[in-house]
């Protein structure tokens, strides 16, 4: 099915994997976010975890292990931001873009030896018949276990944020942070685990951008992916079903912005790729004045430094 | 058991020795990262920080430190103003992409004419590109509500990608054998902007930043809209009794740091730089951001930060050349300097305590 010169099978089957980075980190964030911490360093803990699953990936051979480590890059970036803005109480928007600064920073430094390297490959998982299914089984079963993952991960978010005991415990600290804590939560320890989980996720969807992706490290090469997954966050009004939506949303601009480039349209290539941010504002901007006459949708204690004592 | 008591008002001796704690706690860490990456840590630090001022070629260096410091504080003098208002502008690097191209597009069109009143016009269209970039997120917020961290960030890629489209199209030097990149000013007499004393690296870029060092110093500490600005960010809701109009605030917040950002790309390009090429810009946007906090958003303070990150730019380059350093390694040292700043920044709030504290 041609239209325009863009196939729109090709176009629906890669925009889930053009998808799974953001979706992973703005999942991630969603997270910590409910727990009521900014953490405006996604885009610092995404490029770490290209970085290091890369570098793992390589040194091992095994694209497993790299997520892995990935994950576990991320997740350790976070624990930092943890410990400044919830022990040393520091301004959260800062600490965050220093995250950013330093993400980038090290994760060039780590990087110089990798480029030009190739990563050991991700494998499709096998879904034997169902693949061979005209239309549906290229959408739907051509793609690797992470972009399942993602999927899967969605769901749990979604149930235990609204079904679960900790789930509960996570928006209460969210919503007013000194209730819970007179109730006997312990706030800033919900937090950090939170804000852990948040970053290995991103972690993750850095490391499936190195590998998988473009599949190669380039300095930089996040290009942005982190705060678009805040935007996400904002977008989807801190719901994790409407994440998935932003998300693959945001996927498809950028799979159709690189298809129509690659089908010769005569728009310069970098006005094409300035689209992706481009239409990013513009939802931000449809959302902000939607919600200006509604319920207010962020999390109440969402920014807010916690102290016992006050 | 440590605790932390929050101060009843924020030390005034702490608020100055935390900047310079960061600044050694960051050597240390530095040295220790140097170590790791195999040089000598001693020898690295001393090349940073040393041999640029007090070395071999210091006087070719120390020119170099007020053309690294000048945009730096330039930006960070209109960002710090939007910073105390509590209004997150971290598009710089982009309002600074914009100044350029707005001058280079005017010197471009006259070319080759000659005229005094070139070179004011650019910087006057400099300034306005950079306005009008900053007032994208600005009018967004006052009329939408909408997060203006967010919009200023994306409105930097969309300003990388347009700096490329202009140095590959509109803007390309017709003269320049298919080469990218437009023309270079420091060939067309009436825009460049030359240095004004020979061998100090002083041009006028440098003097717009000494000037807004000055007026960002009565703006913020001698006039009333400093003190409503300094309400505004501490306390929102008290400003607003005292009759503060928050998106007055917003616009010249914005408006400030954009116009800054953008002067500076204006004297980058017709100056050190030269041309518009899509590697134009370096990150300047964004360490200003660094600058701004260390100078812990005191004009005076930014002043100083600037000299300092300037600094750790040439002994980067330096320490690059002499030991094979890196060049990212730089990088992760400012990263880290912030780091340092925003954990010792504790001690400005809050009072240690050691054992229990009575509830």
């Amino acid at each position: 099915m041609i239209v325009g010169g863009i196939d729109i099978i090709t176009l629906t089957a890669t925009l889930m994997g053009a998808s799974t980075p953001v979706l992973l980190a703005a999942t991630g964030e969603l997270v910590a976010e409910k727990s009521g911490v900014l953490n405006l360093g996604v885009e610092g803990m995404m490029i770490m975890g290209a970085v290091a699953g890369f570098a793992a990936a390589v040194a091992t051979g095994s694209p497993v292990l790299g997520f892995l480590m990935g994950a576990i890059a991320g997740a350790l970036l976070a624990t930092l931001f943890a410990f400044l803005t919830q022990k040393l109480l520091s301004n959260q928007v800062a600490t965050g873009l220093a995250l950013t600064l330093f993400g980038l920073g090290l994760s060039a430094l780590i990087g110089k030896g990798y480029e030009g390297v190739r990563p050991p490959p991700t494998a499709k998982i096998d879904f034997g018949p169902l693949s061979d299914i005209p239309v549906l089984g290229r959408i739907l079963f051509s793609h690797d276990w992470i972009v399942y993952l993602s999927l899967i991960l969605v769901a749990v978010v979604w149930y235990v944020l609204r079904s679960t005991r900790a789930g509960l415990i996570l928006r209460a600290v969210g919503e007013s942070h000194d209730a819970a804590h007179a109730l006997g939560y312990r706030v800033v320890a919900v937090r950090f685990a939170a804000l852990a989980f948040g970053g290995a996720l991103a972690g993750l969807g850095g490391a499936y951008l190195s590998l998988v992706r473009v599949p190669q490290w380039t300095e930089g090469m996040t290009a942005g992916a982190g705060w678009i997954a805040l935007a996400i966050v904002v977008f989807a009004s801190w719901r994790p079903w409407r994440v998935l939506l932003g998300a693959y949303l945001f996927g498809g601009i950028t799979a159709l912005q690189l298809q129509l480039q690659a089908a010769g349209y005569a728009i310069p290539v970098h006005i094409l790729s300035m689209a992706p941010y481009v239409i990013t504002i513009v939802v931000l901007v449809i959302l902000s004045a939607i919600h200006r006459h509604g319920v207010q949708a962020a999390p109440a204690s969402l920014g807010k430094s916690f102290h016992a004592s006050s | 058991m440590i605790t932390l008591v929050r101060r009843p008002t924020p030390s005034q001796f702490w608020s100055y020795a935390t900047p310079l704690l960061a600044v050694i706690a960051t050597m240390i860490a530095g040295g220790i990262l140097f170590a790791i990456l195999g040089k000598h840590p001693v020898e690295a630090i001393r090349v940073i920080f040393w041999d640029p001022l007090f070395g071999g070629n210091a006087s070719y260096f120390r020119g170099q430190l007020l053309v690294k410091a000048g945009p730096l504080i330039l930006i960070a003098c209109g960002l710090a103003v939007g910073f105390r208002a509590g209004i997150w502008n971290i598009g710089a690097e982009g309002q600074y992409i914009m100044g350029a191209l707005f001058s280079a597009w005017l010197a471009l069109k006259m070319y080759p004419a000659e005229s005094h009143w070139l070179f004011p016009a650019m910087i006057v269209l400099g300034a306005l590109g950079g306005f009008l970039w900053a007032m994208i997120p600005a009018v967004l917020k006052v009329l939408f509500g909408t997060s203006e961290i967010l919009v200023s960030l994306m409105l930097v890629y969309v300003a990388e990608n347009l700096l490329a489209y202009m140095a590959f199209g509109p803007l390309k030097n017709p003269e320049g054998f298919g080469f990218p990149g437009s023309r270079n000013l420091q060939d067309y007499p009436s825009a460049f902007n030359h240095e004004l004393i020979e061998g100090t690296g002083m041009h006028w870029g440098v003097v717009a930043a000494l000037i807004a060092v000055i007026f960002t110093y009565g703006l913020m500490h001698r006039h009333i809209t400093g003190f409503r600005i300094r309400v505004a960010g501490e306390a929102p809701r008290a400003a607003r009794f005292a009759g503060v109009i928050p998106a007055r605030l917003v616009m010249l917040g914005l408006g400030m740091g954009g116009a800054f950002a953008g002067l500076a790309g204006m004297f980058e390009v017709s100056g050190p730089s030269g041309q518009i090429t899509d590697s134009f810009n370096v990150g300047y946007g964004f360490t200003a951001i660094i600058v701004a906090f260390l100078g812990r958003l005191h004009p005076i303070g930014i002043l100083l930060a600037g000299l300092l990150m300037a600094l750790t730019y040439i002994g980067g380059d330096m320490a690059q050349l002499m030991l094979g350093l890196p060049s990212a390694a730089i990088q992760v040292f400012q990263g880290m300097l912030l780091f340092f700043l925003l954990a010792f920044d504790v001690l400005t709030n809050f009072r240690i305590r050691f054992g229990r504290v009575a509830a």
